[in-house]
Formats: C-alpha cells, sequence, structure tokens
C-alpha cells in the first residue's frame, strides 16, 4: 500500500540531488568533462576506422529511418484526440523542484534578465506587439498537476500555471488554422509544435511552478508546458512565439528524436 | 500434401526474427538512456544505434514489422487451423512430464508435425509475451492518448518495467528456443525449408499421430 501511495515512481527518489553540490565542485565536473572530451574524441575516431562502415551507407539508413519518423509523425496526429484530457494529480504528489534537464548542465543556465524580457511575436499573428512580463502575469491564470514525461524514461508530477495557450493564441488574434506554433528560448532552443496540440486544454505558456514564479533553471520567467508532448518540446526561457505554416526542425529533431513526439 | 511450414509461415517467422532482433537491440540502447537498474546497463556493441535517439528511431521503425507480421500472423493462425492444430490442448500433467523429461534430456521429439507440451507451453508463452509487449509498449509511447493501456500497468514506470519484464522473457524463450533448434537443427532446416509434408486431412492426420504423444 505504502508503495502504491508513493508520489512519483518507484525508481526514482523523491527529491532531487542537492543542486549546490553543483556549484560547489564545478571545477572538478568541469575536469571530469574535459577528461571525457578528450575519451570520447579519440574513440569516436577509433570507432570509425574500425566498424568499416562506409558513411554513405550509414547516411541512407539514417534517411530511411528518418523516413519513417516523419511516416510516425502523421501517425501520431491521427492518434491525437484534441479532447482526450491527460491525467491530472493532487498537490501533494508534486515534486519540488522540479528537475533539471537541458542540452547544457545546470551551472551553464544564463539567467533571463527579468526586467527587460518581453515575449516577442512573430508570423501569421494579427497583433504582433510584444508581452511585458506585467502584461503576461495580468492574464487569466491557469493551473494544471501533470506529469513531466522525458524521451530517456523518467517522468516527475509538476504543478504549472499560466496563461492558456488558446486563449492567448486567441487574444493576439494568431491564425488558428496555422499548422504550427514554434517556441524560441533565450538559449537558442527551438521546438515547434503542431496547432492541435497548441491548442489542447491542457496547453499552457507556464509562468510559475507549485505556485512561485519558475526559477532560473527551470525557464525563467516563462516556459511551454504541454500534458500532451514529451518533455523536450516544452521548450524553457521563451523569448519569441511563432505561428507559422512552415516547419521547422527542433534542436532535437535535428539530432534525430521525432517531431511530434505525443503523448 | 502441404509442407508442415507453408512458405508464409516461414516468412512470417523469418520476418518476425529479423523485427525482434531490432525491437531488441534498439530496445536496450533506449533502456541505457535512463536505466530501471542501477546495475544493469548494456553493452555498446549489442545495442542498435550510436544513440539514444537513432535506437528510438530503430524501435518506432520495427515496431511496424513487428506488428503488421504478428497481426497477419495471429489471423492466419486462427483462420487457418494452424493454433488448434499444432498449440493445444495443452495439458498441465504432460507438461510437467515432458519437462522433466528435459531437463534430464530425454525429451523425444522425433516426429517434427507434432509439438511436445512443453514446445506447446514455450510457444503459446512467447505469444502472450508479445501481444503484453505490444500492449505495455503502446502504453509508453501514447501514455496520454491510450492512458486507459497505461493503467493497466498501474502508471507510466510500470508500464516501463513490464515492457522490461517482457524483453527479459523474449530473451530467455530465444536462448532456450534457438538452443533446442541447434541441438535438434532439422527443426531449423525445417523452418527454412518447410519440412516434412503433412496430411490436409483431419481424419487423417488423426489416425497418423503417434500415440508417445498422447
Amino acid at each position: 500500500m505504502s508503495i502504491l501511495r508513493r508520489p512519483t515512481s518507484l525508481f526514482r527518489p523523491r527529491r532531487g540531488p542537492d543542486q549546490s553540490l553543483l556549484t560547489e565542485h564545478r571545477a572538478l565536473i568541469e575536469d571530469i568533462d574535459r577528461r571525457k572530451l578528450l575519451r570520447g574524441a579519440v574513440s569516436l575516431g577509433a570507432l570509425s576506422m574500425l566498424t568499416g562502415c562506409n558513411i554513405a551507407e550509414q547516411s541512407q539508413v539514417q534517411s530511411a529511418l528518418r523516413t519513417v519518423s516523419s511516416f510516425n509523425d502523421w501517425v501520431q496526429a491521427r492518434i491525437f484526440d484534441p479532447n482526450k484530457l491527460a491525467p491530472t494529480y493532487s498537490v501533494d504528489q508534486v515534486v519540488k523542484p522540479p528537475r533539471f534537464n537541458a542540452y547544457y548542465e545546470i551551472e551553464d543556465v544564463k539567467p533571463v534578465d527579468l526586467a527587460s524580457w518581453k515575449l516577442e511575436l512573430s508570423g501569421l499573428i494579427a497583433d504582433k506587439r510584444p508581452w511585458s512580463l506585467d502584461q503576461i502575469y495580468a492574464f487569466p491564470e491557469q493551473e494544471e498537476i501533470i506529469k513531466h514525461i522525458c524521451v530517456e524514461g523518467w517522468d516527475y508530477i509538476g504543478q504549472w500555471s499560466g496563461p492558456n495557450l488558446r486563449q492567448f493564441l486567441t487574444r493576439i488574434g494568431a491564425d488558428l488554422t496555422a499548422k504550427y506554433v514554434a517556441f524560441h528560448g533565450q538559449d537558442d532552443y527551438m521546438e515547434s509544435i503542431d496547432m492541435a496540440s497548441a491548442l489542447h486544454p491542457q496547453t499552457i505558456l507556464a509562468t510559475k511552478y507549485a505556485g512561485e514564479p519558475i526559477t532560473d533553471p527551470f525557464g525563467a520567467p516563462l516556459r511551454l508546458r504541454t500534458a500532451v508532448k514529451l518533455g523536450f518540446k516544452n521548450p524553457k526561457w521563451v523569448r519569441a512565439i511563432e505561428v507559422t505554416n512552415t516547419y521547422q526542425e527542433g534542436f532535437w529533431e535535428k539530432q534525430g528524436f521525432n517531431w511530434f513526439s505525443g503523448l | 500434401m502441404k509442407r508442415m511450414h507453408p512458405a508464409v509461415v516461414r516468412i512470417m517467422h523469418w520476418t518476425n526474427a529479423i523485427a525482434m532482433v531490432i525491437m531488441i537491440m534498439s530496445g536496450w540502447k533506449i533502456y541505457n538512456d535512463e536505466v530501471i537498474f542501477g546495475f544493469l546497463h548494456f553493452p555498446d556493441a549489442i545495442t542498435l544505434g550510436p544513440w539514444a535517439q537513432h535506437g528510438l528511431q530503430w524501435h518506432f521503425f520495427g515496431m511496424w514489422i513487428l506488428g503488421l507480421n504478428g497481426l497477419a500472423y495471429l489471423i492466419y493462425g486462427l483462420v487457418s487451423g494452424r493454433f488448434r492444430r499444432l498449440l493445444l490442448p495443452i495439458s498441465p500433467r504432460e507438461v510437467i512430464r515432458e519437462a522433466l523429461a528435459a531437463l534430464r534430456f530425454r525429451l523425444q521429439h522425433a516426429d517434427l508435425t507434432h509439438y511436445n507440451a512443453v514446445q506447446k507451453t514455450l510457444y503459446v508463452g512467447v505469444i502472450l509475451v508479445i501481444i503484453l509487449q505490444v500492449i505495455s509498449g503502446l502504453a509508453i509511447w501514447k501514455p496520454v492518448q491510450f492512458s486507459f493501456l497505461t493503467a493497466l500497468f498501474y502508471d507510466f514506470q510500470g508500464a516501463r518495467l513490464a515492457h522490461f519484464f517482457g524483453m527479459v522473457a523474449i530473451c530467455l524463450f530465444i536462448v532456450v528456443h534457438v538452443s533446442l533448434a541447434l541441438l535438434v537443427p532439422k527443426t531449423l532446416l525445417a523452418m527454412i525449408t518447410g519440412g516434412p509434408r503433412v496430411d490436409d486431412d483431419p481424419a487423417a492426420r488423426a489416425s497418423s499421430a503417434p500415440a508417445s504423444n498422447m
């Protein structure tokens, strides 16, 4: 019984490690990283010589697999039910702080200057005037306690609040028949999602976590949180929103991850 | 007179074998990205794809082969009567007796066209595990759209765990299956060439069935 009632998964600690440890041991970590880089460079070179695989053949396989991945995007868009709600959880199941994840380490997070921050709008939007943080805070807030599921396989329950994306897009006069909404992060991270997922009732522009403004490592002041996509489809430190009919590969799709990545 | 393994069965068997290898090796790659058990990492040499994303690409390619081929196999097995003829009935007493015989290396498999109780159990078992594997796989892939499937395994991590143990069960099956096929090479040959010819007429088949297996 007690096992079943645990708020998070059986195999993850309830709390993340104390992040101050990272700053304390920064020098050591960087040193280890340098060694890893060296080792990686050596073994990658060695590997490419040892396998005897020719590069052209490799990229043919890769392009075939990416074609299948695009087909899977199409299939997932058909499976997607715009009215199907993701399970929600109770406040006592919320993990605090949220789990940090980015393509770089937590000590490399560059905090956004909140005073000068503005949310830029571009593409198929009638009113492209940028939004200040105060304006965003004044927008009606929606709270959701949902599971964040990472493509790697871990998950945690988080409590997010902020403007509902559909309401926000409606307010700025976005073309809701456009195909994609792209989110540009301060850290040159970009991810685009399909319009149907953008308009899902559980897709919000989160400004708060567990009732408090989102802190720097987790995307302050604004990040996307949608219950219908894998974690990496939720850019943090968002500085611009673009509504478009042009497909754009996001940061992780360029590395080979699936674009739709719907849950 | 048909072959014991008609061409369509042989094609589906080997297609499934390839799909299974793709699914297992790419699955190990995906597993390595976020291990369930701290002590268990699969060596890169036996995983598919240089990085996790390539493992995922292979997995979501392999799933179509496995799924469509498996569906065709189930429909064929049910409609043609192959399942009923070869895999049923399974008597628990026979399973125990023959499993003990197998452990003493005394299990007979002289008549290829008739599966012994141990074989029947293993084949039915692995078919059920693969079906369960598809269900837990869908539960992991679509925990919102197919949340009713995810709920069958308690939650997302439960589905991951079930998917992992399904893989373990299939790997154990493969070890036993391949070992036995190599011990009795004519069974392996039968899955390539088709094996002995069998009578289509059920009455004739019943009378020719070896008494030792009854």
